[in-house]
C-alpha cells in the first residue's frame, strides 16, 4: 500500500511536469514562426501591428508557411496543411478598388493600401505592388505588465497583510470567520463582473480623484490588487494560524507587544506559507486577462504617467486573440511565451530571496 | 402557448438536430432571438457563441462547427480554397456617438470626419465642423476620439468606409481591424474593448467622439451625429436611412455576396452586413443551416429591427435562396 | 514608543480589512442591485434560449464538479509528493517552479492548449475539453496551497508518526494532513473560486448551449460563457440575465465556501 501510494504520489507530480511541458511546447510551436521572424528584437521593439516598407523584396520562400495555415507543419498542432486552407486576414480584403464597385463616382487611382497583413507569405501573392511587412514588437505589453503586476502587488500586499492580521491576531472567532468568508468571495467574482464594474464605477472615481482616464494602467493596477487580495489574505492567515501557541505565550511572557509577535515570531514561522501565497497572486495579477482587457486602456502606447491607458500581454491576446490568424497570432504566441519566460523569472528570483534561511 | 406545444409535438414526432455555430459577436442578440423563434416553431436547436469573426472562420474552416459567422466577407477566390460558401444574414449601421456638454444636433460633413480621424482637426470649434452646426455651442475643447482596443470586424467595416471616403486615408492606413490610431500618438485617443467598451468610454468622458454599431449606440442611450453621405446629403443615423443606404448594396451571388456595402451612393454611409460561412461539402448540415435562416430571412425582420438592425431588403433574399439552390443547399 | 507602534499597526490592520471589506460589499451590491432585479421563477424554470439560466446553472455546476474531480487530487497527491515524499530535490523544486509559472498562465493560453489537444482530435467542442481546461486551471492553485499548508505542520508531528511505526502514507493521512487541512481546504476554494469565475478556458473549447443538456460530447452550456456573450450586449434583456448569472455564480460560490468549512470542521 505505502508503495502504491508512493508510486502514484511520483506519477501525479509527473503528470504536472508532462502538461507543463506540453503548454511549454505547444505555445513554442505556435509562437515558432514569430520568433524566426523577429526574433529577440521583438522585446523591445515598440511596433505592434505596424505596417512598414522594405526596400528589398520580401522573400517569401523563406518563410515555412504552408498554405496560410497558422502553426507549423511539423507538430501534433492541427495544421492538416494539405486538406485545410484557413483564410487569413491578408488573403482576403482587397481594398477598395472604385472599378469593383457599382456606383461610386469613378476615382483614378487604385494603387493596392496596406492590408491586414497577417499572413507574410500571402502578402507575395497579394501585394505584388508595394513591398510591406507587418512588424510586431512586443515592448509595450511587456512593460505593462510589468508595470501593472508592480503596482497590483504594492497595492495588495499590505492590505492583505492587514487582513490577515486582523483575522488572524485581532478579530474574535464570531468577527473573524464571516469577514474571512466574505474576503474569499472576492475571489469567486467572475473576472468579467470586476472587468465591468471596473469600467462603468471604479474606474470613473479614480479618474476623479487622480485625474487622467477612467481607463488607465492605475485602474488596472487597483482592480487586480482588489481581485489577489483574497488569495494572499485567506492564505496568509492560515499560515498564520499554524504557529503554535507555545511560541505565541512565550513571546508574550516576554513583554512583546502584539506587533512584535507577529513580526518576529508568527511571520518569520509562517513565512513559507505567506510567500507562498504571494506567488500565488503575482502569477494571478500576471495572467490575469479579462478585468485588465476592459479597464487598461486598451491603447498601444507608453503610459507617461499612471494615469494613462496602456495594455499588457494578457490585454493584447484577449483582445486579438479571436480576429487574428497568421503572423498576428504566432506574434501573440510569442507574447504568452515571453510572459511565461517573466512569470518564471521573477517567481524563482521571488522564492530564492524571500525563502533563502529555509529550515 | 400553442406554438410551445406544436413545437414540442413536431420535435418529438420528428428527428430535432442541433446545429452549432460560432463567429462574430455583432449579430449574436439578432442570432439569439432567431434561434429562440426557430426553436419554439420547429424544435430544432441553434447554438451560436460569440468567440469573433477570425475564430469563426477558423473553425469553420477546420468543419468544428456548421457554420461561421464572420463580419467580414472572404473573397470568392478564399471561399474556393477553403471550400465554403457565403451569404450574408443582417445589415447594421455604424454611427459617431458623442458627448459634447449642450450640443445635441451635431452634424459632420465628410471634410470634418477626415479631418477628426486623420488627427488635423482637434479642437470642436474648428471652423470645418462650425459650417455645419451654427445653432450649435461648440466649445474650445480638444476632441477625445474613441476607438477600439481589439481587432474587430466594425473597425474594418468603418476603416473601408473612409478608405473610401478618403484618399488620404485609403493611402495611409486602408481597410483594417485594428489600427494605429493617429489621435493616440497625439494624446486625445481612448480605446474601449468592444462596442460596449467604447460606448461606455464615450458615455464617461467629455468632449470625446467614436465609432460604435448602432444597436449599442441606442442601448447606451448616446447621442448620435448626422453626417454627410456620399451623394452629398446630411443624414441622419436611423433604421430607415440605414436600409436606404442597404438598398444600394450591390451584393452579388456570382461573387459569394462578397461586397463590403459601406459607402452606399446614397441613404447612411456607414453601414456593414455580416456573412455566414458553410462548408460546401457537407450538404445535409448545410440544409439544415439554410433552413434557419430560411426561416429567420421570413419571420425574423421584426425581432432584427426591434434590437436595431436592419434585415436584408427583400431582393437580397430572394438572390440569396436563388444561391441556395444553385448550390443544391436549400432546405428540404 | 514600541506601544505606539503596535496600536498603530493593530488599526491599519483593521482598516486593511475595512477597505477589503469595503470593496466587497461595493462589488456585490453592484451585483445585487443589477441582478436581484432579473431574478424571478421564469430564469431557473428556463434555458437561454427562453432567456432562462438553467441549463447554465446546472451545466457550470457539471464542468465545475468533473473539474474539481480531475483537478483536485491530483493537485493534492503532487503537494504531497513534493513536501513528502521529495522534499528538498532538484526535480521537486523544478515541479514547484513550473506549477507557479503554469499559475500565471493567461486564461486563454489554457484554452488554446486544450482546444488543440482536445477539440481538435475529437472535431468539435465539447463539455470534456471544458473540464479540463478547467481542471488545468485548478491544479497549479491546489499544488502550491497544499504543498505549503503542509510544509507548516511542525517536524514533532511526523516523527511521532513514524516513532509509532506507522507505514509514511498513513502518517500523511491521519496525522499530518488533518493537521494541514484547514490551509488545504482554503486553497481548494480558492481554486474552485477562481475556476467558476473563468470564462476564456471555456469559450474556446465547450462553447455555448442554448438548450439543456447533459451530453458532455457536444457543446455545453456554462454560464461564465453565456455571461461573457451576452453582458455586452445591446439587448437590455440579455445584459439583466447577464446580471443575474453573475450573482446566482457568487451566491454559489458562497455556499461551497461554506460547506467545504463545515465539512472539515473538528466534530466534537
Amino acid at each position: 500500500m505505502e508503495s502504491i501510494f508512493r508510486k502514484l504520489s511520483s506519477l501525479s507530480a509527473t503528470l504536472i511536469l508532462i502538461l507543463l511541458s506540453a503548454i511549454f511546447v505547444v505555445l513554442f510551436l505556435y509562437a515558432k514562426p514569430a520568433i524566426k521572424e523577429y526574433g529577440l528584437h521583438f522585446l523591445i521593439d515598440p511596433r505592434w501591428d505596424v505596417t512598414v516598407e522594405v526596400n528589398t523584396p520580401k522573400n517569401t520562400d523563406k518563410i515555412q508557411k504552408d498554405k496560410s495555415v497558422t502553426a507549423s507543419s511539423n507538430d501534433t498542432i492541427p495544421t492538416d496543411s494539405e486538406d485545410i486552407a484557413v483564410p487569413t486576414d491578408s488573403e482576403d480584403i482587397a481594398i477598395p478598388q472604385d472599378d469593383e464597385d457599382i456606383a461610386i463616382p469613378q476615382d483614378d487611382d487604385d494603387i493596392a493600401v496596406p492590408q491586414d497583413n497577417d499572413d507574410i507569405a500571402a502578402a507575395g501573392d497579394v501585394q505584388a505592388e508595394t513591398n510591406v511587412k507587418t512588424v510586431y514588437g512586443g515592448l509595450i505589453p511587456i512593460v505593462g505588465t510589468v508595470l501593472s503586476t508592480i503596482l497590483a502587488m504594492l497595492f495588495a500586499v499590505p492590505i492583505a497583510m492587514g487582513i490577515a492580521i486582523f483575522l488572524s491576531e485581532i478579530a474574535p472567532p464570531f468577527i473573524a470567520k464571516p469577514v474571512g468568508i466574505a474576503i474569499e468571495l472576492l475571489a469567486a467574482i467572475p473576472s468579467i463582473i470586476y472587468g465591468m464594474w471596473g469600467l462603468f464605477y471604479f474606474g470613473p472615481l479614480v479618474a476623479d480623484v487622480f485625474g487622467g482616464s477612467s481607463v488607465s494602467l492605475l485602474v488596472a493596477g487597483m482592480v487586480l490588487a482588489v481581485m489577489i487580495i483574497p488569495f494572499m489574505a485567506s492564505l496568509t492567515r492560515d499560515s498564520m494560524n499554524t504557529t503554535p501557541n507555545v511560541l505565541k505565550e512565550s513571546a508574550y511572557a516576554m513583554g512583546a507587544t502584539k506587533f512584535e509577535v507577529i513580526k518576529d515570531v508568527i511571520f518569520p514561522y509562517a513565512k513559507q506559507g505567506i510567500i507562498g501565497s504571494m506567488i500565488l497572486a503575482l502569477g494571478r495579477a500576471l495572467g490575469e486577462t479579462m478585468a485588465v482587457a476592459f479597464v487598461i486602456g486598451g491603447v498601444f502606447s507608453f503610459p507617461h504617467k499612471l494615469t494613462d491607458p496602456t495594455v499588457s500581454i494578457p490585454v493584447v491576446l484577449a483582445n486579438s486573440f479571436a480576429e487574428s490568424s497568421g503572423m498576428s497570432l504566432n506574434a501573440l504566441f510569442y507574447l504568452a511565451l515571453i510572459l511565461f519566460v517573466i512569470s518564471f523569472a521573477v517567481i524563482s528570483f521571488a522564492k530564492f530571496y524571500f525563502l533563502r534561511e529555509k529550515k | 402557448m400553442k406554438k410551445l406545444i406544436l413545437g414540442a409535438v413536431i420535435a418529438v414526432s420528428s428527428f430535432a438536430y442541433t446545429i452549432n455555430g460560432t463567429g462574430a459577436s455583432f449579430p449574436y442578440p439578432v442570432y439569439k432571438q432567431w434561434i429562440k423563434s426557430y426553436y419554439e416553431a420547429t424544435g430544432n436547436k441553434v447554438n451560436y457563441t460569440a468567440t469573433g469573426s477570425g475564430t469563426g472562420i477558423k473553425e469553420v474552416a477546420y468543419r468544428h462547427v456548421a457554420f461561421g459567422g464572420s463580419d467580414k466577407p472572404l473573397t470568392p477566390a478564399t471561399l474556393k480554397k477553403a471550400k465554403l460558401y457565403q451569404f450574408p444574414t443582417v445589415v447594421g449601421g455604424i454611427v459617431f456617438g458623442y458627448n459634447i456638454p449642450g450640443v445635441e444636433n451635431l452634424k459632420l460633413s465628410e471634410a470634418a470626419i477626415k479631418g477628426i480621424v486623420l488627427g488635423t482637426i482637434k479642437y470642436w470649434d474648428n471652423p470645418l465642423i462650425v459650417k455645419y452646426n451654427p445653432n450649435e455651442k461648440l466649445p474650445h475643447k480638444k476632441i477625445i476620439f474613441v476607438h477600439r482596443s481589439d481587432r474587430s470586424g466594425t473597425t474594418f467595416n468603418f476603416t473601408y468606409y473612409l478608405s473610401k471616403m478618403s484618399k488620404t486615408w485609403r493611402h495611409k492606413f486602408g481597410a483594417r481591424k485594428l489600427i494605429n490610431w493617429p489621435t493616440d500618438a497625439d494624446g486625445r485617443g481612448i480605446a474601449g474593448k468592444g462596442n460596449f467598451g467604447v460606448s461606455a468610454a464615450i458615455k464617461t468622458n467629455d468632449y470625446s467622439i467614436g465609432y460604435v454599431d448602432y444597436a449599442d449606440a441606442k442601448k447606451n442611450g448616446l447621442k448620435m451625429a448626422t453626417i454627410q453621405a456620399a451623394d452629398g446629403k446630411f443624414v441622419a443615423p436611423t433604421p430607415e436611412n440605414f436600409a436606404e443606404g442597404a438598398k444600394y448594396a450591390g451584393f452579388d451571388p456570382k461573387k459569394d455576396f462578397y461586397k463590403i456595402i459601406a459607402y452606399p451612393k446614397k441613404g447612411y454611409p456607414i453601414i456593414a452586413s455580416t456573412f455566414i460561412l458553410v462548408p460546401q461539402e457537407k450538404i445535409d448540415t448545410d440544409k439544415k443551416v439554410t433552413a434557419f435562416f430560411d426561416y429567420a430571412y421570413g419571420k425574423g425582420d421584426e425581432a432584427a429591427s426591434k434590437l436595431g438592425y436592419i434585415p436584408l431588403p427583400a431582393s437580397v433574399k430572394d438572390q440569396i435562396r436563388k444561391y441556395w439552390a444553385d448550390k443544391g443547399i436549400s432546405p428540404k | 514608543m514600541r506601544l505606539v507602534i503596535n496600536k498603530i499597526v493593530l488599526l491599519l490592520s483593521t482598516l486593511s480589512a475595512v477597505v477589503g471589506l469595503g470593496f466587497l460589499f461595493w462589488i456585490l451590491i453592484t451585483l445585487t442591485i443589477k441582478g436581484i432585479g432579473a431574478i424571478d421563477l421564469h430564469i431557473f424554470t428556463n434555458d437561454l434560449v427562453n432567456n432562462g439560466l438553467r441549463n447554465l446553472l446546472v451545466g457550470q455546476f457539471i464542468l465545475a464538479l468533473i473539474a474539481v474531480i480531475i483537478g483536485v487530487p491530483i493537485g493534492m497527491i503532487a503537494g504531497i509528493y513534493l513536501q513528502e515524499y521529495s522534499f528538498g530535490s532538484k526535480y521537486a523544486e523544478f515541479i514547484r517552479n513550473l506549477s507557479d509559472v503554469m499559475m500565471s498562465a493567461p486564461s486563454i493560453v489554457i484554452g488554446t492548449f486544450v482546444y488543440a489537444i482536445v477539440v481538435n482530435p475529437i472535431g468539435h467542442q465539447n463539455g470534456w475539453a471544458g473540464a479540463i481546461a478547467l481542471a488545468i486551471m485548478m491544479i497549479p492553485i491546489v499544488v502550491r496551497t497544499t504543498d505549503d499548508m503542509l510544509g507548516l505542520v511542525p517536524k514533532e508531528l511526523r516523527e511521532a508518526g513514524v516513532a509509532i511505526g506507522a507505514p509514511k502514507y498513513k502518517v500523511i493521512f491521519d496525522i499530518i494532513i488533518k493537521a494541514a487541512k484547514v490551509g488545504i481546504m482554503t486553497g481548494i476554494l480558492l481554486a474552485f473560486a477562481r475556476i467558476v469565475g473563468e470564462t476564456a478556458p471555456l469559450l474556446f473549447t465547450s462553447g455555448n448551449s442554448e438548450y439543456f443538456t447533459l451530453n458532455l460530447n457536444d457543446t455545453f452550456p456554462s454560464l461564465t460563457v453565456a455571461i461573457y456573450n451576452l453582458a455586452t450586449m445591446p439587448d437590455v434583456e440579455l445584459v439583466r440575465i447577464a446580471w443575474a448569472g453573475a450573482f446566482i455564480l457568487t451566491l454559489f460560490v458562497l455556499i461551497i465556501n461554506l460547506l467545504g468549512r463545515y465539512i472539515i470542521k473538528d466534530k466534537k
